[in-house]
């Protein structure tokens, strides 16, 4: 088989799943939801990881204060701006939901970490961090987002933050907004020929030699 | 009726096949092929690539986003396993380490490997050092195999004639990502060679290579290749050796013993159902063990009788002895000249575009043999974790104004630095010799089972002074290497207390020699032919034969190997007959 065949077996493959795998949706008459949570049993996904993410799927972590706080942390991390929209709107707080109870390991840290929030809001500024102003959210945020700036006794909300950072970023750049606001091209059949002529003439780079 | 009853299936199968990974299946290919009835036993299940592979999804199609949760690789790896399984456990002797890596589905490990594909040198055969033991073949003996298994699978490579480091039959190679460029120069100028790396991955078509696709550059083969595109043993062995008719594969199929007669010899295997649980008895005339060096030296020494008092195979108490597992550290940073970098698809080929095949001179150096280098970075699809190094140095460079800004961050300057440094960052890890020991071990745990009553094993693993010192070698190699290519290191350098980041034996998952071969019963396992001294109709096929492995990835010799003991046994049939 040449590569013109294989691409043409890659898209019979990939038409013929994808007709099995909605008409067992329509079956059991709950393809939306599924969709929605990406929880559909892929093919290759083995039963017993199946269950558990249906399982997880079932359960909720976090408060709905919890989830507020969250998705207001969110975007802070990862705003809209003018190319791409804002980790909230990327599914970033669901997404973190389902790590914490997927990797339990989470779960002290983020809770722990969102009342320590509220607790220093609540004694600098008497309100839970979802209830302060804009302003006083972001002093705060200031104070633990600078690893190496922060004063020592900001230590525990400095790795609250960078948790919730890590996973703001994972969360925001592996969904469809921002796969494609971080120009990812690939994952599509195609031809690597190296790297185009005019990035290896910019890198100072021979496009005749294999080596550059 | 009984309880406990064991079905036994009267068909006398001509060999029996336990495993389906490399050694396995290419056994299992080649005698299918010639017209025998071949029974192959995997205890995982059926897998086939074009059906099953997670090829081509989106890191949104997983609710984890691809993170190692219920996979040591992530969702997206087309590995079922890993270093623990639930109800399969294993042991390890106080003060050693060691990490069993096991994949179960049909193809094994081959279904998510990086098909890097080096042959074995001369020197490695028959060491010139006296370290380690010689083979009792030499690199001549394997090479017409090694030349056949790269026209009947495919590799890419370069023929590059070092001595150490043979040519093969090569396809072309992908060309460098633009990070290997850099990687290139810099290495050569620290004074360490590069070349196009050698992949089990068909970027061209062959007239010899029948019912498979050639490479579209995904970059995925660790998620095996829905086309074929590469050397999964399911897709490229098994499934083509049960077209033939003379294959028949059960899966889910868990083998307990070898069971013998009176006189010692094999007359079949019994295996558990790990579905239902129902326990089966096979009759073969042969037995060839592919299932992991581990896992067949484990059911050597759990096939004890009368006549193998120890477990067929074991006369030379060495079962188990000479366990090695390949070396392995590594080190990453980003590269400056990469921040802001142009966007365009440079998912590659899945395998190694570039590598650094071993340059040691002995006479300068504190240990023996050697290591190569594998090198990463580059565009890739987004995944759990890719960007979290990005807080932690987005304060080493100066920002698109020129200034230095505080490390870490949030917001619109924090959104845009994780774009500015997407596709920024090398890494690069060392693969090298570890010795065969007879200190280093597996054996039968006295006290354990497994879930399904299968005595299990226990290890005792130490590096010893010769592995620490090749790993403090690859940390300075690593070292001037990002220096001279104007890299910025981002990991901790790790030193003396953590071995140099020595990884655990077990965690490169190349592990091999627990069957060695040899010309002398004493003193090894099996004959030069891969079969047992002590039971003439049983065959080891994985990496258990492994004298000593090289710094080489070992699939391409396991497969060589096999397919070599596969026609001895045809040979041997032919004599008979």
């Amino acid at each position: 088989m040449n590569r013109r065949d294989s691409l043409k077996a890659l898209g019979l493959i990939a038409a013929g799943s994808g007709v099995l795998a909605s008409a067992c949706k329509d079956e059991k008459g709950q393809s939306a939801k599924q969709v929605e949570n990406a929880s559909d049993k892929l093919p290759g996904v083995q039963e017993f990881e199946y269950k558990r993410t249906e399982a997880l799927m079932a359960e909720t972590f976090f408060t709905e204060h919890e989830m507020a706080t969250i998705t207001v942390l969110a975007d802070i991390i990862i705003p809209k701006d003018e190319v791409s929209g804002s980790a909230s709107e990327a599914g970033v707080p669901a997404f973190i939901e389902f790590m914490s109870k997927d990797i339990p390991s989470y779960q002290t840290p983020l809770r722990g970490g969102l009342k320590w929030l509220d607790v220093q809001c609540q004694k600098t500024y008497g309100n839970a961090f979802v209830k302060c102003k804009k302003e006083q959210q972001i002093a705060l945020v200031d104070e633990i987002a600078y690893p190496q700036k922060a004063k020592p006794e900001m230590a525990q909300g400095v790795a609250f933050f960078s948790l919730m950072r890590d996973l703001t970023s994972t969360g925001f750049f592996t969904s469809e907004i921002g796969v494609k606001d971080i120009g990812y091209q690939g994952n599509k059949p195609g031809i690597w020929n190296g790297v185009p002529a005019d990035v290896l003439a910019s890198h100072g780079f021979d496009p005749d030699k294999f080596f550059g | 009726m009984s309880v406990f009853q064991i079905k036994e299936n009267p068909e006398v199968f001509d060999a029996i096949v336990v495993g389906s990974g490399a050694g396995g299946g290419m056994a299992g290919y080649i005698l299918a092929n010639a017209g025998l009835k071949v029974l192959m036993l995997e205890a995982g299940p059926f897998f086939d690539p074009a059906k099953d592979a997670m090829q081509l999804r989106w890191p949104w199609e997983s609710p984890r986003r691809g993170a190692g949760v219920t996979r040591p690789f992530g969702d997206f790896d087309a590995a079922y396993g890993g270093w623990q399984l639930e109800g399969e456990p294993y042991s390890k002797v106080a003060g050693t380490e060691f990490e069993w890596f096991r994949a179960r589905m049909l193809g094994g490990r081959t279904n998510h490997w990086g098909r890097i594909s080096l042959r074995m040198g001369p020197d490695d055969f028959k060491p010139t050092d006296g370290v380690t033991d010689s083979w009792p073949i030499s690199y001549e003996e394997v090479k017409p195999f090694y030349d056949r298994v790269d026209r009947m699978i495919g590799v890419y490579g370069t023929v590059e004639g070092i001595h150490n480091e043979p040519d093969g039959i090569f396809m072309k190679p992908p060309k460098p990502r633009l990070n290997e460029l850099y990687i290139t120069k810099g290495a050569r100028k620290a004074g360490v060679p590069v070349i196009p790396g050698r992949g089990a991955v068909l970027t061209e078509s062959s007239p010899e290579i029948k019912g498979r696709g050639t490479c579209f550059y995904c970059g995925q083969c660790g998620r095996s290749c829905k086309v074929y595109g590469d050397f999964s043993s399911s897709s490229c062995l098994v499934i083509p050796a049960m077209k033939t008719g003379n294959l028949k594969v059960i899966d889910n199929a868990m083998v307990r013993e070898v069971l013998t007669n009176d006189e010692g010899l094999a007359i079949g295997v019994s295996y558990v159902d790990t579905k239902d649980l129902q326990e089966y008895a096979v009759k073969g005339k042969k037995v060839i063990l592919g299932a992991s060096a581990c896992e067949s030296a484990r059911l050597l020494l759990n096939s004890k009788s009368k006549s193998h008092p120890g477990g067929i195979g074991n006369s030379s108490g060495l079962v188990g002895k000479y366990l090695h597992d390949s070396t392995g550290a590594s080190l990453g940073g980003f590269l400056p000249q990469l921040l802001d970098r142009k966007r365009y698809n440079e998912d590659g080929a899945g395998s190694v575009h570039i590598y650094s095949p071993w340059w040691g001179d002995h006479n300068k150096l504190n240990f023996p043999r050697g290591y190569h280098i594998e090198y990463g970075g580059g565009l890739h699809m987004p995944s759990y974790g890719f960007l979290n190094f990005v807080p932690n140095v987005n304060g080493m460079v100066p920002g698109k104004n020129g200034e230095k800004k505080e490390m870490g961050g949030y917001g619109a300057g924090l959104k845009d630095d994780y774009r500015r440094f997407y596709g920024a960052n090398v890494g690069m890890a060392g693969r090298g010799t570890a010795l065969a020991r007879k200190e280093n071990y597996c054996e039968i745990d006295p006290g354990k089972v497994d879930k399904f009553g299968i005595p299990v094993l226990r290890f005792h693993y130490k590096w010893a002074n010769e592995e620490i010192a090749q790993a403090k070698h690859m940390q300075e190699t690593f070292q001037s290497i990002m220096h001279e290519m104007g890299a910025i290191i981002t990991s901790n350098i790790p030193g003396a207390d953590t071995l140099y980041g020595l990884e655990a034996p077990g965690k490169i998952i190349h592990e091999g020699g627990t069957t060695r071969m040899g010309d002398d019963p004493k003193t090894s396992v099996l004959n030069k032919w891969g079969q047992a001294h002590d039971c003439k109709n049983v065959y080891v096929v994985d990496a258990g034969p492994f004298v000593q492995q090289g710094d080489k990835n070992l699939t391409w010799t396991i497969l060589a190997l096999s397919m070599r003991t596969a026609e001895y046994i045809l040979e041997q049939n032919k004599k008979l007959a």
